[in-house]
């Protein structure tokens, strides 16, 4: 069983990609950003990614540090996020965490894979995680069958393709370009030659993330992936002061985008 | 016209690797590699080209040349009497790297990196800079190699070290000044994997201490050992024995590691890491990692770290901005658990008393990241008394530091500042009694709440 390849294929069922959303607990503050998240879902997000604030994120770019920035100075951490997935999970999509492997760690493996499932999370993305380093969270997840997501970036070898893949269960985070995150005018071929690759050594769904904006951008990453990620953008809809108005209007073209598809490519 | 190569070294004289880490880059629980996947085809193919070049003999030959015609290696070995008078009357050597070319030891990692840089065939460099020794070298050894230089370093750490800022431009290097975070060391470290994940194909990250991802915590230290097995044979040269303490300071690591490595076969010899106690480590305004940190995974690699109780890192404090670091190099937390070394903490008044008084007594200044090295070497030189020998090593030459030593001093005209102890070396500084606005300012910007 797995939360999120279910909701994943519930879309395909429909004939398009899911939409999945991140947002980082905490920002402007811990209630508005679960507000956001809940706007996200009405939207029309399938998933969202709950972000656990960090002090050093290595591969965010501007955009997410900004925000993330501010939640860690309030002191925003697991609780605050247990929160967000349970508001999540209430607003009918399926949550799942997004974080850097040491707030994890420090909060405890299995506790945090227990309350996590409690919550009704779906699982976790784990960013600076590879399966290889991953020992006691393949255990933790296996033991309450929660999801792990792992990337996968274009100068993996097709044997970490593989291999890192098999560790994945819910989906495949394939990260389109090389790079950290932030929006970007063109999505560009790297990502689906990596999809591509990605497909030729798993049947797990696979979502592209990193640079997709708008809807336009998400029905051209919808004509070849499972799941179209975005989280600058939401991020970005925040930070300009749109709240969660701005968030909910963002969903709805992005929405529209991932039900387009192939017309943007 | 070449400079001609020192005998090209037999790769059956390399000195014998310790036992760790293992092939997946874990010294005991500590190490390994958390960072993204797109980071692991780089550190693989950089792992590689590594373990092929470390038994070259044509890399050896020319790394070798390198170190005696550019760096000036070995460097000398020490003595220094009337300082040790200070240190319980052990006898007190110092191993100099700061006679090395750009002033420390971080050049020692640099040539080599460079000359892999080359090896794998990319043309730009990029590096984290603290106290700006390092990015000073790695900008040195660009020029030298004709590659491309970019150096990160925290906004807070440039007007501290303003001169090696201007000693990077002079050498074509591009310092970029990093405003996130807590604008010093770490998210100098962040901003530059930042770099390396977007531009990897041409880039090569010259990582500059024994932290981050496998391979840099084995191959930096590799680089560094240099410094220990010439040490080693120059005290056992000058007089028959082994030293009985060998003390370095610990930001990262690396000159510590550098000096460790040769003697931790050596069971009779005691290993003391000093890290910087800032204010006090019960005060929380310090840098001591493994005093007072505890395990956690930053950076690419678990080992000690600062940390509050939801992950997040803790800002470091030190009046010396290379040991102003809230993590260490995994290696030396595994020493730390084996007990094969010891780590003390030197708050800023231990080591800008022993900063004061190596000027006094011997002519010498050091850089202040290296004055916690020798505020340990008065400490432990009391402790075990005069028949003793204690091996320091100088990491680095203080002239970066001339500013903010005379604002603690009460030097020159800086009126602003509280005058500080006078540098009479009989006048013990009290504790805490001099405020260092210049060291501090600004950090508290970013404290956790
Ligand atoms: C002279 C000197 N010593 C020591 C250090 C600390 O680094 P490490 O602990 O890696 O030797 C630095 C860092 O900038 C330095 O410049």
């Amino acid at each position: 069983m797995s939360l999120l390849q279910d909701r994943i294929s519930a879309a395909r069922a429909e004939g398009r990609a899911a939409l999945i959303a991140y947002l980082p607990v905490g920002y402007p503050d811990v209630d508005a950003s679960i507000e956001a998240m809940v706007a996200a879902v009405e939207g029309g997000a399938d998933i969202v990614e709950i972000g656990v604030p960090y002090s050093d994120p290595g591969m965010d770019g501007p955009t997410i540090q900004e925000a993330v920035d501010v939640a860690v100075r309030a002191g925003v951490g697991m609780t605050h996020v247990l929160r967000g997935v349970e508001a999540v999970a209430a607003a009918g999509a399926v949550p799942v965490v997004m974080s850097y492997w040491n707030p994890i760690e420090r909060y405890g493996v299995d506790r945090f894979a227990d309350d996590l499932a409690a919550a009704g999370g779906a699982g976790a993305i784990t960013p600076d995680l590879i399966p290889d380093e991953a020992g006691p969270w393949l255990a933790a997840t296996d033991r309450t069958g929660l999801d792990r997501v792992f990337l996968v970036a274009p100068s993996s070898t097709d044997a970490r393709l593989a291999s890192t893949t098999a560790a994945c269960r819910g989906f495949v985070y394939a990260a389109s370009t090389m790079g950290v995150t932030g929006t970007r005018a063109s999505v560009g071929d790297a990502a689906q030659r990596l999809v591509e690759r990605t497909r030729a050594v798993t049947d797990r769904p696979v979502c592209v993330g990193l640079g997709v904006s708008d809807g336009d951008q998400a029905a051209e990453v919808a004509g070849f992936a499972d799941g179209v990620i975005v989280g600058s953008a939401y991020v970005r809809a925040l930070l300009d002061g749109g709240g969660p108005a701005a968030v909910r209007a963002l969903s709805v073209d992005l929405a529209g985008g991932v039900r387009r598809v192939g017309s943007g490519t | 016209m070449t400079a001609p190569h020192p005998p090209a070294p037999d790769v059956r004289d390399l000195p014998a690797r310790p036992a760790w880490p293992d092939a997946t880059g874990h010294f005991g629980p500590y190490g390994g590699r958390f960072v993204p996947e797109a980071l692991i085809a780089a550190l693989d193919e950089l792992t590689e080209a590594y373990e092929a070049m470390r038994v070259d003999p044509a890399f050896l030959g020319e790394f070798a040349r390198l170190q005696r015609d550019y760096t000036g290696r070995p460097s000398p070995l020490t003595d220094v009497p009337r300082f040790a008078e200070h240190c319980g009357g052990a006898r007190v050597m110092l191993k100099r790297e700061d006679l090395n070319h750009t002033g420390s030891h971080k050049i020692n990692n640099v040539l080599g990196q460079a000359l892999l840089t080359k090896r794998i065939g990319k043309s730009r460099v990029i590096a984290e800079t603290g106290a700006g020794q390092h990015g000073v070298a790695t900008a040195t050894a660009a020029a030298l190699m004709g590659l491309s230089c970019t150096v990160y370093m925290g906004e807070e750490d440039t007007r501290r070290q303003a001169l090696n800022v201007a000693r990077m431009r002079l050498l074509g290097a591009e310092v970029v000044p990093v405003t996130t975070g807590s604008r010093t060391l770490k998210d100098a470290i962040n901003e530059a994997f930042r770099d390396w994940v977007t531009n990897v194909e041409t880039t090569n990250y010259v990582f500059g201490t024994v932290a981050g991802p496998h391979p840099f915590p084995a191959m930096v230290r590799d680089f560094q050992r240099v410094i220990g097995d010439e040490a080693r044979e120059q005290v056992l040269e000058r007089i028959g024995r082994l030293p009985d303490v060998v003390l370095a300071c610990v930001g990262g690591g690396s000159n510590a590691i550098g000096i460790f490595t040769a003697f931790v076969p050596d069971d009779g010899v005691r290993l003391v890491g000093l890290e910087a106690g800032g204010d006090g480590v019960d005060t929380g305004r310090h840098a001591a990692t493994i005093t007072g940190g505890d395990p956690g995974v930053l950076h690419g690699a678990r080992s000690y770290l600062l940390q509050d109780d939801n992950g997040q890192t803790i800002e470091s404090h030190s009046i010396s901005a290379g040991l102003d670091y809230p993590g260490v190099g995994p290696e030396h937390a595994y020493l730390h658990d084996l007990g094969r070394a010891e780590y003390r903490p030197v708050t800023d008044s231990e080591a800008m008393e022993a900063f004061a008084l190596l000027c006094r007594t011997e002519g010498i200044i050091p850089a202040i990241e290296s004055a916690h090295a020798l505020a340990g070497a008065m400490q432990v030189g009391r402790e075990v008394g005069p028949d003793a020998v204690l091996l320091v090593n100088l990491s680095g030459r203080g002239d970066k530091d001339v500013e903010t030593a005379s604002r603690w001093f009460g030097l020159g005209d800086h009126e602003e500042v509280d005058p500080g102890p006078g540098l009479d070396t009989d006048q013990q500084p009290t504790e805490g009694a001099v405020s260092n606005d210049d060291a501090t300012a600004g950090q508290d910007a970013g404290e956790l709440a």
